[in-house]
């Protein structure tokens, strides 16, 4: 499986769209540095750009390099090797080449900064940290979204169907229910909902860690009331871990069970 | 060598093997023919394990296939459209390749057999169809195995490296190794094939020697028996399908007769 991330990997590492998708957060975080010298304001500026674009990005990679590859799966497939492997392999080089690419990005500018030299490191680190399990998560479900659709154009729009849903329709569909229900407690429910969701959930995590209550919402309010900022931060990372191992597993089942 | 015990495949609704039954033991070139959308492919991607049939078996050495996919060692493979990685370079994607197999590989000889060395250093993505059909080439017969499965190996090939592909099946062939071959051009087939085998619908209609062919439809060349033989007169599949009797095709309700294009 080794060979198969290696080689998924050094073809993306070549693509232009890569380039330009380090180059884009280079340019922003770079921008931001130049509009504010505060650090802690622009890991905020910066986690609202990540939890809009790493999903986007991400769910489409995954569904574009599927697509792509899926005559050279065949030609891989008919090598002594697990089907395993390779749809796993695969994913991970995904993953991994773009998980590379935004830490580059968003990280050249802040280590330009000083950011080591700062009280910042550990807020900046789970910004990081944030990003890259978005990552994971989103190409793992834009690779199963390619994967389970045979019709490229269902497949590229079930994955913005699905970033629509998280990254935009989820907070107005909340803030609805919020206000219908606003005479229940409604904590637990949220917590519950917020699971649904690792978007909200990174963007939870980066707020408790930065400590800003004015931004943390309702949920990440929540979260911080009822679980503390330690119990709430693992609680969210072992969430999000969890929603970047349910659709790699799903990948393993769907493919050694899909003819080519 | 490979065993093929009543196979019935469908894709949704539409059946694509009917309950075939094929042994390939003897040394040798066979040609599975048949119009687009008769199986082939399919018959060939379940040989190995591409396709999962929902019915019968197949055995390979003796032994029934895996999902690990060990046995795939000893069979090489020419998919049917060639498509790479395409940020990858033409030697890169020969050594990833080759590292999946611990086995010896002639792919330098099979470089210059084809005039591939000019285009070593390119990224697949800027090949010509043709050159990247060389590069497919390459990368199947690199593996000296008992078993090579050609799915339309001449597809976007001039005229100089068909002839060069030719040599390759025949040295192939002398050495005893076994070849399964798709192709629409019955020329080919003519000049190479020891046997043929005929699909339609999913079933096998005709499993012999290209002579037999001929004399049973009473036409001097492949082309034409081939062509009599789906004109009507001679359809019967000589494995009739057991658990079915439906009709071959049903479209809106109404029966349809096989349409056959080549």
């Amino acid at each position: 499986m080794l060979r198969i991330i290696r080689y998924s990997f050094a073809d993306l590492i070549r693509s232009r769209w890569l380039y330009f998708y380090t180059g884009f957060y280079l340019v922003l975080t770079g921008a931001l540095f130049f509009i504010s010298a505060d650090l802690s304001k622009v890991i905020v500026s910066l986690m609202n750009a990540i939890l809009f674009i790493v999903p986007l990005v991400a769910l489409l990679f995954g569904v574009m390099v599927q697509y792509n590859t899926r005559e050279f799966t065949e030609l891989l497939l008919a090598q002594p090797i697990p089907r395993r492997s390779i749809f796993l392999g695969q994913y991970l080089g995904i993953a991994t080449a773009l998980a590379i690419s935004f830490l580059l990005g968003a990280g050249i500018p802040f280590v330009l900064s000083g950011i080591f030299l700062s009280g910042e490191i550990w807020n900046f680190s789970i910004l990081l940290l944030s990003g890259v399990l978005l990552s994971y998560v989103f190409s793992a479900l834009g690779y199963l979204l390619a994967l389970i659709n045979d019709n490229r154009i269902r497949g590229f729009g079930l994955a913005i169907l699905v970033w629509l849903l998280l990254a935009v329709v989820y907070d107005g569909l909340f803030l609805l229910g919020l206000a219908w229900f606003s005479d229940y407690p409604l904590e637990n429910v949220a917590i519950g909902v917020t699971v649904f969701n690792p978007i909200d959930l990174a963007r939870i995590l980066i707020l408790l860690k930065l400590d800003v209550s004015a931004l943390m919402g309702y949920t990440g309010a929540v979260f911080n009331k009822f679980l503390g900022t330690s119990l709430g931060m693992g609680l969210a990372l072992i969430i999000l871990v969890i929603w970047a191992v349910l659709p790699v597993s799903m990948i393993r089942y769907i493919s050694l069970r899909k003819d080519f | 060598m490979i065993h093929l015990h009543h196979i019935h495949k469908s894709f949704g609704r539409l059946q694509v093997l009917r309950g075939v039954d094929l042994a390939f033991d003897q040394p040798g070139i066979t040609a599975v023919l048949g119009p687009n959308g008769s199986g082939k492919s399919t018959l060939l991607k379940s040989i190995l394990g591409m396709v999962l049939p929902n019915e019968g078996e197949i055995h390979f050495d003796g032994k029934p296939i895996d999902k690990l996919g060990q046995y795939r060692k000893d069979i090489s493979y020419l998919p049917q459209i060639a498509r790479f990685p395409e940020n990858l370079r033409v030697h890169e994607l020969i050594r990833m390749i080759e590292s999946f197999r611990s086995q010896p590989s002639r792919s330098a000889e099979l470089i210059h057999h084809f005039g591939l060395e000019s285009v070593l250093d390119s990224q697949l993505g800027h090949l010509s169809g043709g050159t990247r059909q060389k590069v497919n080439l390459v990368l199947t017969l690199m593996y000296d195995t008992p078993v090579i499965i050609l799915d339309e190996p001449t597809a976007g090939l001039d005229p100089v490296a068909l002839v060069k592909l030719k040599e390759l099946i025949i040295q192939a062939k002398d050495e005893g190794k076994i070849l399964l071959i798709t192709t629409h051009i019955m020329s080919l087939v003519e000049e190479l094939a020891d046997r043929v085998v005929f699909l339609l619908e999913g079933r096998i209609y005709f499993d012999g020697k290209p002579e037999e062919l001929k004399q049973r439809v009473e036409e001097p060349n492949l082309e034409k028996a081939i062509a009599s033989l789906l004109s009507g007169g001679h359809l019967t599949p000589i494995q009739p399908a057991q658990k079915d009797s439906k009709p071959i095709r049903k479209m809106n309700g109404k029966v349809v007769q096989p349409q056959v294009k080549f």
